[in-house]
């Protein structure tokens, strides 16, 4: 029995949440005493192999290359993993917008059931995971051969790299579905971390009341070296871009300090951010929701707060 | 070109969730339920498109109790036209939904079938992409935005880093994301006139299909709750705490 990790990249560089998702299946490996497997499908991405190579427990990496596995479409992406599963105990992947496009495709392709998100592995075949925007958890025991799972990648630590040797096999990628052709991906570049690995995480709402309010916000964060995050209602408000949110339907973050500004505390909200160790919440009204989970509360005016914050901490 | 639209009653999305007091599942004793918010959006891309004179038919479909009627009557009076309840009392997994769905899409034959990207009671996040694995469709998920041609489609999809548009043949399995729309509220008239447009009644037993168990819930349980912390009297204060109290900056 062998674990198989399809990790997550752009083809250059591995993305932070395949450590996390390589973390859970090392956990896992304990229960069934078992090597893990790691898959890179992707064109060009010798660097990634390299890296997933380095990580500390894996006995091999499967390396994929086409160009037809370039863009991570989800149809040639679930051939990819089926064409693979077989022989598996176990398959994963990171719950995010990657993991969450392909994964169901080739659990259903194999007559799977995926289990979603797994916050913590109970045994080789028991999980924990959440439901109703994480208001409660489940455990949940699977009869299935193949163990389709996809990791919320908050609950689990990166796996640690540098004193890994696996071997490096070049596997047959899978042709071209001809079912789908990637177009554009506008990708926005910043500076500042990286909202799901971030340690600190500033958000604002609908308090800001403007898209260029969040300047505001940004003097405070560049401070910090803060990630700048966002409720739905600002991103439905056009004030910042779709992969600001977090929230439910949007990312789930768990930073060590979450500074909630102008935002009121619906349930899809707290669902995103409420596992981060410290939570800070700033409103004028007293008896915003926020604050119920905020370990300190500051009831007073964002438009005066923060360009307070950024100066003393200056 | 009819489109299939699959639609679930969950607990309402303002609502907070309780787990029974025996952990043995969910407390929706007179809870308010509602249409799942996604699969409001997959009927409003349904009616726009049929609106566009893409769509000349939509077909909603639910699966679940007898009370599921209370969302495709829903789905009817926001237009709608016409509704397939499977029955079933049974809590079915998203592989068993996807099975049952594509029973339903053999038997209408739509070039298109529009469904929520997750439900908000259970989160799985499977369902469209399992139906379209099953038909052997094209796939798009997190649709944000959605352009019909004849053979094919381009989709815009939210994805963690920004936005990824692709092109996808026709027929195809959209699952939409929040921002693809503002679904319209049902008007009183339409209300009504819901009552009398059809609602075909299947019973899950009479498909014969292999939608067994595979993953049995041992337990159900909260979720560490947190509590309220302190209210801090000014900025100074606030960053005075963060600092030497609570060590996070």
């Amino acid at each position: 029995m062998t674990i198989l990790v399809i990790a997550e990249h752009n083809n250059k560089t591995l993305a932070p949440a395949s450590l996390n998702c390589i973390s859970a299946a090392l956990q896992l490996a304990q229960h069934v005493d078992c090597g893990i497997d790691i898959l890179v499908a992707g064109n060009d991405c010798n660097d990634v192999v390299q890296s997933c190579s380095k990580i500390n427990g894996i006995a091999r990496v499967l390396s994929a290359n086409c160009d037809s596995l370039k863009d991570h479409l989800a149809e040639n992406m679930a051939n990819q993993v089926v064409a693979l599963a077989t022989g598996y105990s176990h398959v994963l992947a990171p719950a995010t917008t990657f993991g969450k496009n392909f994964m169901p495709r080739a659990s259903a392709l194999l007559d799977m059931a995926q289990i979603s998100e797994i916050k913590a592995v109970v045994s080789s075949d028991t999980f924990i995971r959440p439901i109703y925007a994480g208001n409660a958890l489940v455990k949940l025991q699977s009869s299935d051969d193949i163990k389709m799972i996809t990791v919320r990648t908050t609950a689990f630590e990166s796996a640690e790299s540098g004193e890994g040797t696996a071997t490096i096999e070049v596997i047959d990628a899978v042709t071209d579905s001809g079912l789908s052709t990637f177009v554009k991906q506008q990708i926005s570049e910043s500076e500042r971390p990286e909202l799901t690995s971030a340690k600190i995480i500033l958000s604002g709402g609908r308090g800001l009341k403007d898209g260029k309010n969040f300047e505001l916000l940004y003097a405070v964060a560049d401070k910090l070296s803060a990630a700048v995050g966002a409720s739905r209602a600002a991103v439905d408000a056009g004030y910042v871009p779709n992969e600001y949110q977090v929230g439910q339907t949007g990312k789930v973050v768990a930073p060590d300090l979450y500074i909630a500004v102008g935002i009121s505390g619906a349930i899809q909200h707290l669902a995103g951010m409420k596992d981060s160790k410290v939570i800070v919440a700033i409103n004028t009204d007293s008896e915003a929701p926020i604050f119920q989970v905020a370990d300190y509360g500051l009831v007073a005016d964002l438009f005066d707060v923060l360009p307070e914050m950024a100066k003393i901490l200056d | 070109m009819k489109v299939l639209v699959g639609v679930k009653r969950v607990l309402d999305p303002q609502v907070k969730a309780r787990v029974k007091a025996d952990g043995s599942g969910m407390d929706l004793t007179n809870a308010k339920m509602s249409m799942n918010p996604f699969d409001e959006n997959a009927v409003e891309e349904a009616l726009r498109l049929k609106e566009a004179g893409l769509v000349d038919e939509i077909v909603s479909v639910s699966i679940g109790p007898e009370k599921a009627q209370e969302s495709l009557r829903q789905s009817l009076a926001m237009g709608v036209d016409r509704s397939i309840h499977i029955i079933t009392d049974d809590e079915l997994e998203p592989l068993a939904i996807a099975k049952i769905l594509k029973t339903q899409v053999e038997k209408e034959s739509p070039g298109l079938v529009l469904v929520g990207k997750q439900a908000i009671d259970d989160d799985s996040n499977q369902t469209g992409q399992m139906l379209s694995a099953l038909l052997g469709w094209s796939q798009s998920t997190f649709t944000s935005k959605l352009e019909l041609d004849t053979d094919f489609a381009t989709t815009t999809r939210e994805i963690d880093g920004g936005l990824e548009t692709i092109t996808i043949k026709m027929p195809a399995v959209i699952t939409v994301d929040l921002r693809l729309n503002e679904p319209r509220y049902a008007t009183l008239p339409n209300v009504m006139k819901a009552r009398k447009k059809p609602m075909e009644k299947i019973k899950l037993e009479d498909l014969a299909l292999d939608i067994s168990t595979r993953l049995t819930i041992l337990e159900t349980m909260e979720s560490e709750a947190r509590s309220a912390g302190v209210i801090v009297n000014d900025v100074a204060e606030l960053v005075d705490k963060l600092k030497n109290e609570a060590g996070v900056i």
